[in-house]
């Protein structure tokens, strides 16, 4: 039975490390640069609740985080929603094509289940691409609202609410992990017939992680209208949050919920350093060479170095 | 549409299909027969494209280009395969998924690189059979379409002819059927397959100088032919070089009449849709073994 | 078997300190500088470089020149420029890179419209002092109080009306419409489909495409199918140029008596150079154009000085387009800084709201919503052009301006005449 108090410590930890942050910073670059980091969180973190855990590759991960932002579009436009209710919105929404997504698994296994999140990705790109009210192709503006009385600006408030939803994804994956969900998608992802013979629930587990994996999409996508201002379909479907999220995973280790986030930090911090520093097209050099590098010489991750080093230490 | 209009568009996505068939069989070859998840295949053949850019800043035609090409994209296919199968082939069932994020990998690098050398602006070539078009009764056929069409047939068939006539191209299609027995019968399984890789990422240079005739290349292009690819690949049947001609001319009308009647927005929903309705009505494709 | 929450508490520490580490770094890299800093991208590859870098060519000359007169405020002047790609989706984070990294003083917007509007919002919410460059009606929904574009556009309804007089004037009755789906082209295009009335067309084909299609054919066969009398088209570079050979490789149809319009990318040397002949007959606008009506004061001695320049660093070797008007920006800021010896943006656009302004591309003035008060684009039409030849166009007589009446050099002939 995992121990929960010490998580719950770290976590509360973080939040308030968050609020202070935005407190007494005093540079606005950081937040904008920050956010995309605690963003990245929750995308990995969601990818690896269907990729790591159940072992299922979703490469749409675009589609599910753009959806979640053109659902937020979509609201403030018609009806001026609050922010939360975007969040929420989102979350249905993305939670929905989740949904569908995981009853794919039905028919298709392993590279087929990946091309179709690829082809349900272009699919969502498309539909909003022909969707006026929400920009097209020309993409949407929108106006940040005044910050409210705590942060300097609604950037930093923007950087709190997604320190947030970060701490809340990794809260459900480690509920996911440590619970017989976790343990059921494991067998699914060691043996799928094999579980399935033995009377694992693999339809039931399968929709849920999809669902629970696009959700969390959706809701990292729901505040980014808001954090650039500016939406358009190419850049919000772009193939490079797919890469990402898939990459921080593999990077930081997919066994457990601290893989996504140690890979997160690491590959986003990265990220962002080189594309003030340097240029953004190393950037994506960056990721692309990390990623090969992980797979072929350590494909459990950095977490899987750190037992492996850990380990050894720890048998003497 | 007018039934005029209808008819420039089925012809127009004769033309087009057969093109796509070109750049499709060597992923027909990759992932149909040799079961590789070659998610890098549209990113070599861009990498084609810009050597076809290259080599004509040299002068020479694009498809000579392609040619010359093709014997180093052939080794370089060798060497991937070897690399792939020592890492990942022979690890055991998470190698799945970890093959393929490293032809993603790869596929990210090989654009990169791309930018780096060649910048973001759109390239083309120059060629004699480039922006003119030749009048066939009411129509006008651009030449550069009939050239693309007239090589990918010679290219699907000569691939066609190779698979069912020579040792070695039986043996590949044995390889895709069943190992053990090849291994059985003499062959080294693991060499047939690379050999086969090698010839499926062959293609991509002359299927490459086809793509940068057919409209100016940008690095980002891959991304565009992933679906197109996959598409015909996997609704021709895996493996199947008569199917990748059919599939991709499927695809080629497809498109052309989207594009006719409703516009470019929602041309490239076209070819996913229709992986999507294959994968879910009939996986194994058309002529799928 | 070990607990997944040993070294949690190390690890949170870690991401902590991660985070704070990365805070300090950014702030580091920030510093204040006494030169003027003026911040901006510009297009350096991508579609749009074709002009972008001939316009940074034009404002590093203003800087030489601000600098050798000791500069402003009697600091040097500095340009901060990134390269933007020509895509709209990175200007937003350049701009906030340069406010809030770079820390400059003022802020020029990018070349052209769609790389513009994503940043209006940061620029309204900051209230900043925003210099446009050529870019059409971004600020007519955000009505931000501090925008001055520099361009001769004016409204897209001001502009479009030039065009729909060249339709009268061919005895036009019906009209296709293609434009991409992007701001700029959107922009104009609406100006032309709110002018259809009055101007007695019926729209035979109105279709959006995708900025990055490529493949055109298909719809220029569609087009013909409906044998319209006028074709306008509003693009951008890349597409502009395969429109044209698109319909110079399979044609449009004998109908068709004006082709052209809002292509952006025909006024760019090296896009004229290699269409060539297949420009003969096109109808498009344009600011400026080596023909008399055009010779204002200053500019022939600006171009002088431009193209001696542009040889070296390789760029539009005429210069016709941009680099006029980025010339009049520096001149604009110039004059607004000197004038009221102030850095502080409200104060600045207070100066450029209630004063004229004397540039080499004219006295500008502006309207309410940012714009010139009075435009001042004009319509070209493509005459005798000859392949692979970029010296023809530096004479008289290859873009006769055909519309607006003030500027007309000749009359418009019929597309279908010319390409006969």
């Amino acid at each position: 039975m995992a121990r929960w108090t010490p998580f719950i410590v770290g976590a509360v930890v973080a939040l308030a490390a968050a609020l202070l942050l935005a407190r007494f910073v005093s540079n606005e670059y950081f937040f904008f640069a920050g956010y995309v980091v605690l963003q990245f969180i929750v995308l990995a973190t969601a990818w690896n609740i269907l990729g790591g855990y159940a072992g299922y590759v979703n490469f749409g991960s675009g589609a599910f985080f753009a959806a979640g932002a053109y659902t937020a579009v979509a609201l403030i436009k018609g009806f001026a929603a609050p922010l939360l209710v975007q969040i929420a919105a989102a979350a249905l929404v993305s939670g929905l094509m989740g949904f569908a997504v995981g009853a794919m698994t039905l028919r298709l296994r392993g590279i087929f289940f990946s091309i179709a999140t690829v082809a349900v990705a272009v699919i969502c790109e498309t539909v909003v691409f022909n969707w006026g009210f929400v920009g097209g192709a020309r993409g949407a503006t929108v106006l940040q609202p005044e910050a409210p009385a705590l942060f300097a600006s609604y950037t930093r408030l923007l950087f709190v609410l997604m320190a947030l939803l970060a701490v809340l994804a990794v809260v459900l994956a480690r509920y996911i992990e440590t619970s017989w969900i976790g343990r059921g998608l494991q067998a699914i992802r060691d043996n799928e017939e094999a579980a399935e013979s033995v009377g694992v629930p693999t339809l039931k587990l399968k929709l849920f992680a999809a669902t629970a994996s696009g959700a969390l999409m959706g809701i990292a996508g729901a505040p980014f209208p808001l954090y650039m201002s500016f939406i358009e379909p190419t850049s919000a479907f772009s193939l490079n949050y797919a890469v990402s999220a898939l990459a921080m995973p593999i990077i930081g280790g997919t066994a457990s919920w601290a893989g996504p986030v140690i890979g997160a930090v690491l590959l986003g911090s990265v990220q962002q350093i080189v594309t003030v520093t340097l240029s953004s097209e190393l950037n994506v050099l960056v990721l692309g060479v990390l990623l090969v590098a992980f797979v072929i010489a350590a494909p459990e991750g950095i977490l899987g170095l750190y037992r492996r080093v850990a380990g050894k230490a720890g048998s003497k | 549409m007018s039934f005029e209009l209808l008819g420039e568009a089925i012809v127009a996505g004769v033309l087009l299909g057969c093109f796509y068939a070109a750049v499709s069989v060597g992923l027909s070859v990759a992932f149909g027969l040799l079961d590789v998840p070659q998610i890098a295949h549209p990113a070599f053949l861009v990498l084609g494209a810009y050597g076809a850019y290259w080599l004509g800043g040299f002068g020479l035609d694009p498809l000579l280009a392609g040619v010359l090409l093709t014997p180093v994209f052939f080794l370089a296919g060798l060497a991937v395969y070897r690399f792939y199968h020592a890492t990942f082939e022979r690890r055991g069932t998470d190698a799945g998924l970890r093959g393929l994020a490293f032809f993603f990998g790869v596929a990210f690098i090989v654009e990169v690189m791309l930018i780096l050398s060649f910048g973001v602006d759109q390239r083309m070539v120059e060629a004699a059979y480039i922006g003119k078009s030749i009048a066939v009764g009411d129509l006008r056929l651009p030449l550069r379409m009939l050239v693309a069409f007239g090589v990918a047939l010679i290219l699907t068939i000569g691939l066609s002819l190779y698979l069912s006539g020579t040792f070695t191209g039986r043996a590949i299609k044995a390889v895709a059927q069943d190992q053990t027995a090849l291994a059985l019968m003499g062959a080294d399984p693991v060499r047939v397959k690379q050999w086969a890789f090698g010839i499926a990422t062959g293609t991509c240079a002359l299927a490459g100088a086809l793509l940068i005739i057919v409209a100016p290349v940008e690095p980002g292009l891959g991304r565009l032919y992933i679906g197109r690819t996959f598409c015909v690949a996997v609704l021709a049947g895996l493996g199947s070089m008569p199917g990748t001609l059919v599939a991709g001319i499927i695809l080629g009308i497809a498109e052309s009449i989207v594009l006719t009647s409703l516009g470019a927005s929602w041309a490239p929903a076209v070819a996913f849709g229709l992986l999507l309705l294959v994968l879910a009505v009939r996986p194994a494709g058309l002529f799928g073994r | 078997m070990n607990s997944p929450c040993r070294g949690v508490p190390a690890m949170f520490a870690a991401i902590v300190a991660a985070l704070s580490v990365f805070a300090l770094a950014v702030g580091a890299h920030a510093q204040t500088k006494t030169p003027i800093r003026i911040g901006l991208s510009i297009a350096q590859t991508g579609p749009l470089s074709g002009a972008g870098k001939s316009g940074l060519v034009a404002l590093q000359i203003w800087r030489d020149d601000v600098n050798a007169g000791g500069g402003l405020l009697g600091r040097q002047v500095e340009l901060v420029v990134y390269d933007d790609q020509s895509n709209p989706s990175m200007t937003p984070g350049i701009y906030s890179k340069l406010l809030d990294v770079d820390k400059v003083d003022l802020v020029v917007a990018p070349y052209a419209t769609n790389p513009t509007a994503p940043i209006m919002p940061l620029v309204k919410q900051r209230d900043l002092l925003l210099i446009g460059n050529f870019a059409l009606d971004v600020n007519a929904q955000i009505r931000h109080d501090k925008y001055f574009n520099n361009q001769p556009w004016a409204s897209a309804r001001d502009s479009a009306a030039p065009f729909l007089g060249l339709c009268k004037k061919v005895g036009a009755k019906t009209i296709a419409i293609l434009a991409a789906d992007a701001e700029f082209a959107q922009n104009l295009a609406g100006g032309v489909r709110a002018g259809l009335k009055e101007a007695g067309l019926d729209s035979v084909y109105d279709q959006n495409y995708p900025p990055n299609t490529v493949e055109f054919s298909s719809m220029v066969r569609a087009i013909r199918a409906r044998n319209p009398d006028v074709v306008f088209v509003a693009s951008y570079p890349s597409d502009s140029t395969a429109i044209i050979r698109s319909v110079n490789e399979i044609g449009i149809g004998n109908s068709v008596k004006l082709f052209g319009g809002g292509m952006v990318g025909l006024q760019y040397a090296s896009i004229m150079e290699s269409l060539g002949s297949a420009l003969n007959g096109v109808v498009n606008y344009n600011t400026w154009a080596p023909e008399k009506t055009m010779d204002f004061p200053g500019i022939k001695d600006f171009l002088v000085r431009y193209q001696a320049k542009a040889k070296q660093a390789n760029v539009d070797p005429l210069g016709f387009y941009l680099p006029p008007f980025d010339y009049a920006i520096g001149q604009i800021l110039t004059q607004a800084v000197t004038a009221t010896q102030s850095l502080d943006h409200k104060v600045l656009a207070k100066y450029i709201r209630e004063h004229e302004i004397k540039t080499i591309v004219g006295t500008i003035r502006y309207g309410p919503t940012g714009e010139w008060a009075n435009p001042r684009i004009v319509y070209v039409q493509f005459r005798d052009i000859a392949d692979k030849n970029l010296d023809q166009f530096r004479n008289a007589g290859k873009q006769v301006i055909v519309a607006p009446d003030a500027f007309k050099t000749g009359e418009v002939s019929a597309f279908n005449q010319v390409r006969r």
